[in-house]
């Protein structure tokens, strides 16, 4: 039996032409780029090189690009860095959504005890935020909106210019975390007219522990991780070279491929969501129906819980991934799940299957040969619903 | 998460699954932590469980406790039964991940619950009503009630 691995939005396989562009960099040019000698200088080229490639793939410069270790830290450099900016003047509010993820929501939530105001807007049912939401909760003395460009959990896709735009208007700088998004859909900083953006190598087919803060030439980010002078000053500690050098060739490859993913990821998403739903009773797709992720399939099952659901799955040598409170190790449902509104027992039965690049056909029909039997058999050990 | 072979073994193949036509005692909690139900019934016979069956909605561990938990008791007296704990029947699965613990409390209370439902059907006297937590308050449910 073959593994059908469809936890995409988890991580993804390091490609096998981003692991040969990367081996190099572990033991033959080793040397760190901020050495004046030639095994440095190697090695900062490589540096700038991959920072060129990553800048290309969202319409950045690379002057812009600021090597992080990974979204989570690229979401907290964007929040607790400028919010926390000698610079930064605005004012002592911020705003994101329900909807993000805790690397966002939990550094917002943190400076929310320690002297500044936050406002979490909430999503209509599709997982979206709508325009006049936000209007309404800029302040004068708004500073930062940080709001996610594609769920995580449920595939939504934000209408980013629109909040951009209306953010500018009351002065407020914008953030989005684009770790979902990056990679595998169009995401361009100047047409979407973003300030900061968030991305991570390892959801694109690069290697984990690697991720990027973009920041728009003009607007100052302060430091988060305080030491050498790394990174324009802006993140200390010995850059990763092989790491960067990983997401620079992913970004490439993902930027080559992104048009034939897309279409190789819709065809698949539609056959998966149609089947589960022809095949399967109180069967429904969460997030939004059109606005999202191309290979993403969210999907809740009345009356059964989703960690069971999973290991069923894996029994079949299928991976995926749920928000039900059994599978969350905190025990509370997915916040994205209760957000859109389902509630408690129905996020429960949550079931999210992420596609990519080399899933095919053959394995959404084996999906569809075994999901309905693990949902009928689930069922009837269920109490609900008879 | 990291289960036994035994909680694998239940869960994928669990006992005594169903419903008892004309039970003798019904019994069903939820639990407060993850919002899991669990359900049985018992046919009971001159003191002694003859038959006894399950629903539950909740994770692999919820479903291998309930299993677990009928497979223990069924052919015992009632007082043998209401001296199941939660901790053995944890144990009789080679222990729960810690983060489970807390699902091993509904199979438990579900019987005790069905077998207090039997007594009062029967006159008896309602003496165990252990709710989740009570009995292993050091498991998560403690910091969820707060
Ligand atoms: C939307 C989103 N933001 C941030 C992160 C965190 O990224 P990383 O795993 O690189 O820290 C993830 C993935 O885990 C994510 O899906
Ligand atoms: S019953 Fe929910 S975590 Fe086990």
């Amino acid at each position: 039996m073959k593994a059908i691995y469809m936890d995409h939005s988890a991580t993804t396989p390091v490609d096998p032409e981003v692991l040969q562009a990367m081996m190099p960099y572990f033991n033959e040019i080793y040397g760190n780029s901020s050495s004046a000698h030639s095994q440095g200088q190697m090695a900062h080229q490589a540096l700038e090189q991959a920072r060129e490639q990553v800048a290309a793939l969202i319409g950045a410069t690379p002057v812009e690009i600021i090597f992080t270790a990974g979204g989570t830290e690229a979401d907290n450099q964007a929040i607790l860095g400028f919010m926390t900016h000698d610079r930064q003047k605005k004012g002592k509010h911020l705003i994101t959504s329900s909807i993000e993820h805790h690397a966002v929501l939990h550094s917002c939530e943190y400076l929310s005890k320690h002297g500044f105001e936050l406002t979490i807007l909430p999503v209509n049912e599709a997982g979206q935020i709508e325009p006049d939401t936000l209007k309404a909760a800029l302040r004068p003395d708004t500073a930062l909106v940080s709001i996610m460009h594609a769920n995580n959990e449920i595939g939504t896709i934000q209408d980013i210019k629109t909040l951009a735009a209306i953010s500018h208007e009351a002065g407020a700088v914008f953030h989005t975390d684009a770790v979902q998004s990056t990679g595998k859909i169009p995401v361009d900083v100047k047409e979407l007219g973003i300030d900061m953006l968030s991305a991570s190598a390892h959801k694109l087919y690069g290697p984990k522990g690697i991720g990027c803060l973009y920041v728009k030439k003009g607007v100052t980010v302060g430091s988060y991780l305080h030491g050498g002078a790394h990174e324009r000053n802006l993140r200390a500690g010995t850059v990763n070279v092989p790491g960067a050098v990983g997401f620079g060739k992913a970004a490439e490859l993902a930027q080559q491929q992104m048009s034939q993913n897309i279409v190789h990821l819709k065809d698949l998403s539609l056959r998966l969501t149609k089947g589960i739903l022809d095949t399967i009773p109180n069967s429904r797709l969460t997030g939004h129906p059109v606005d999202r992720l191309p290979g993403s399939v969210s999907m809740v099952f009345d009356y059964v819980e989703g960690e069971s659901i999973l290991l069923m799955l894996d029994s079949y040598g299928i991976m995926a991934s749920s928000g039900s409170a059994c599978t969350s190790g905190s025990l509370d449902p997915s916040h994205v799940l209760l957000a859109i509104g389902l509630p408690h027992e129905t996020a429960h039965g949550s079931l999210r299957l992420t596609m990519g690049k080399s899933n095919t056909l053959e394995e959404v029909e084996q999906v569809l040969t075994v999901l309905p039997d693990i949902i009928a058999k689930l069922r009837v050990m269920s109490p609900l619903g008879h | 998460m990291a289960y036994s072979k035994k909680v694998m073994d239940h869960f994928m193949n669990p006992r005594n699954v169903g419903k008892i036509d004309q039970a003798s005692g019904v019994g069903e909690v939820g639990n407060p932590v993850c919002g899991d139900i669990m359900h049985i019934e018992i046919e009971v016979k001159d003191d002694i469980i003859n038959d006894i069956k399950f629903q539950t909605f909740g994770c692999a561990a919820a479903i291998a406790t309930s299993s677990m938990v009928t497979e223990m008791v069924k052919g015992k007296t009632l007082e043998e039964a209401e001296k199941i704990t939660n901790r053995a029947v944890a144990e009789a699965l080679d222990g729960l991940p810690p983060v489970k613990m807390h699902c091993s409390n509904l199979a438990a209370d579900a019987l005790h619950e069905a077998i207090i439902n039997y007594r009062q059907g029967q006159g008896g006297v309602a003496e165990v009503a252990k709710g989740c937590c009570q009995e292993q308050p050091e498991t998560n449910c403690v910091k969820i009630t707060e």
